[in-house]
């Protein structure tokens, strides 16, 4: 299920990084590594495979066989992503790495945060920039919303608040996320994250895979998580 | 149209959610002399059934499965004071909740119609449901089992949290403690001390059913 509107980047001479990556982050995720100058082949899957978590670990462990038997060198851009641990299965039978969190909320916010927000408002429902733009498609259509007007209230009637975790800066979502919060009758509250969380998660893996002797400690790279909250 | 005819619409109108026609059939049947347990077994939950499995098939998602559910509900608005009439005794007592922190609710809403399709008495406390407050409903309305609903990683521990304060309240031998949702397997309820796991509503019910009968067994 790879999702071919997202082009696959390779930069620079090096050593080539693959990663797979969820289709909600694959963007964010090149951008990040055009950034930095990493060298990485992006193999993005359907962000949709959130509804079927089940199938997540299935997808890229059938990938990240394909890559590794080409002798390539591979990282899992997906958190635990709602596989219940399947993911982490995979990735330590093939022996690769993985952002840590169970889902990309945590690796945007940081875990502290997230559990921050849902104490102070188990009502809430996030939202990152992948899903305010692609709110139509992920989102009303997937649960049926298009066809069911009427189902707003059985999934969202129990919500209190729409929070929007904003990586960017894309003065055309400020108004695409007011008319998503109108669309389920809740109080939209923006809270900045940038993409620091995710670079440093990436950071991690990227490492990982290049430095001699592999594991490289958190404090020996540029970034620290939580810098920007 | 012969009862045989009837069944097979009201199945088939369950199947795919038309509220209305459920509606108009369940009373149509009723009128021409079918009884509610017919109407109830023989289309209403074969049919909710069959969108299990077709959930689980993957030709279902989530929103043809609440509108299916919804329909059933409706039917079993307009059956329940019937069924109740033919003094058939209630299977046993279900409460049911979606643990603190925890705003899923669609399994949850349909394990509760199968229960009550099934025979059950359903008291179901919603969302959010704190320790206390199922300590609370417990102690009030004496339930056979108390289920507990979650679906995130981050409340599961919310089932060990409410069976403690079943435990410290001198309630736990006195109720079942049937858990479920999207992440829980029957490992996971073992390893927590529930005495019942399903993955689906239909299995809690049968679940549910074995449960009691296994306590009543003890009890003799
Ligand atoms: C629909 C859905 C939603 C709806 C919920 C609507 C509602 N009112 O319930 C909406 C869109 C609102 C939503 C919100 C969120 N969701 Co959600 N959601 C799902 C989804 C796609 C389906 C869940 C569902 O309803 N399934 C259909 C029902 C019929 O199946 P079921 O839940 O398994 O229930 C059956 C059994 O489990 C069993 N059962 C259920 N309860 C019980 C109880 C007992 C006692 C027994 C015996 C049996 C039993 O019987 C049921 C019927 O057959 C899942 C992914 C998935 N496919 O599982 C994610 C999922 C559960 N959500 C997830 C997340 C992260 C969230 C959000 C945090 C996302 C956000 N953007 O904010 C919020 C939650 C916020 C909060 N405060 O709780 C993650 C959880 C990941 C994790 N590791 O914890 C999942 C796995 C998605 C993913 N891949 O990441 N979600």
């Amino acid at each position: 299920m790879i999702d071919s509107s997202i082009n696959s980047l390779s930069v620079s001479d090096g050593r080539v990084l693959d990663i797979i990556a969820c289709g909600a982050i694959a963007s964010s995720v090149r951008e990040i590594a055009k950034r930095r100058g990493w060298s990485v082949e992006i193999h993005a899957l359907s962000a949709l495979l959130h509804d079927r978590p089940e199938k997540i670990a299935n997808e890229v462990e059938g990938i990240a066989s394909r890559l590794i038997s080409e002798g390539k060198w591979v990282a899992v851009a997906y958190a635990d992503c709602g596989t219940y641990g399947e993911i982490d299965r995979v990735c330590s039978d093939l022996g690769i790495g993985r952002l840590s969190g169970l889902h990309c909320y945590d690796v945007f916010a940081g875990k502290t945060m997230i559990e921050k927000i849902f104490d102070s408002e188990p009502g809430t429902y996030l939202l990152t920039d992948f899903l305010v733009r692609s709110f139509n498609k992920t989102v009303v259509k997937e649960l049926g919303l298009d066809r069911f007007p009427e189902l707003v209230w059985d999934y969202f009637g129990q919500y209190k608040r729409v929070l929007w975790l904003k990586q960017g800066s894309d003065p055309s979502l400020d108004a695409k996320a007011e008319e998503v919060a109108e669309l389920l009758g809740l109080p939209l509250e923006v809270f900045e994250t940038t993409d620091s969380g995710l670079e440093y998660e990436l950071e991690k893996l990227y490492c990982n895979n290049y430095a001699d002797g592999g594991t490289v400690k958190d404090t020996e790279m540029s970034l620290t998580a939580g810098s920007t909250w | 149209m012969t009862q045989d005819e009837l069944l097979k619409e009201l199945y088939d109108a369950t199947l795919v959610g038309n509220q209305p026609r459920v509606i108009e059939l369940t009373n149509e049947g009723l009128n021409t002399g079918v009884t509610p347990e017919t109407l109830l077994f023989d289309a209403l939950i074969p049919s909710l059934e069959e969108v299990g499995a077709r959930f689980e098939r993957g030709d279902f998602f989530v929103p043809e499965m609440l509108i299916a559910g919804k329909a059933m509900s409706k039917a079993l608005e307009i059956l329940r004071p019937l069924l109740a009439e033919t003094g058939v005794e209630t299977i046993g007592k279900f409460l049911i909740g979606t643990v603190k922190g925890d705003v899923h609710d669609i399994g949850k809403n349909l394990v509760d119609i199968m229960l009550e399709g099934a025979g059950f008495e359903v008291i179901d406390l919603g969302v959010q449901v704190p320790p206390e407050k199922f300590v609370e409903a417990i102690r009030e309305h004496e339930p056979d089992v108390v289920g507990f609903s979650a679906f995130l990683t981050t409340t599961m521990p919310m089932f060990k949290v409410n069976i403690n304060a079943l435990e410290k309240a001198g309630l736990r031998e006195k109720v079942i403690v049937m858990v479920g949702g999207a992440p829980v397997t029957q490992e996971y309820a073992d390893s927590i001390g529930a005495d019942g796991y399903a993955a689906d509503a239909s299995g809690a019910v049968k679940r549910a059913k074995e449960l009691i009968h296994q306590r009543a067994l003890a009890r003799r």
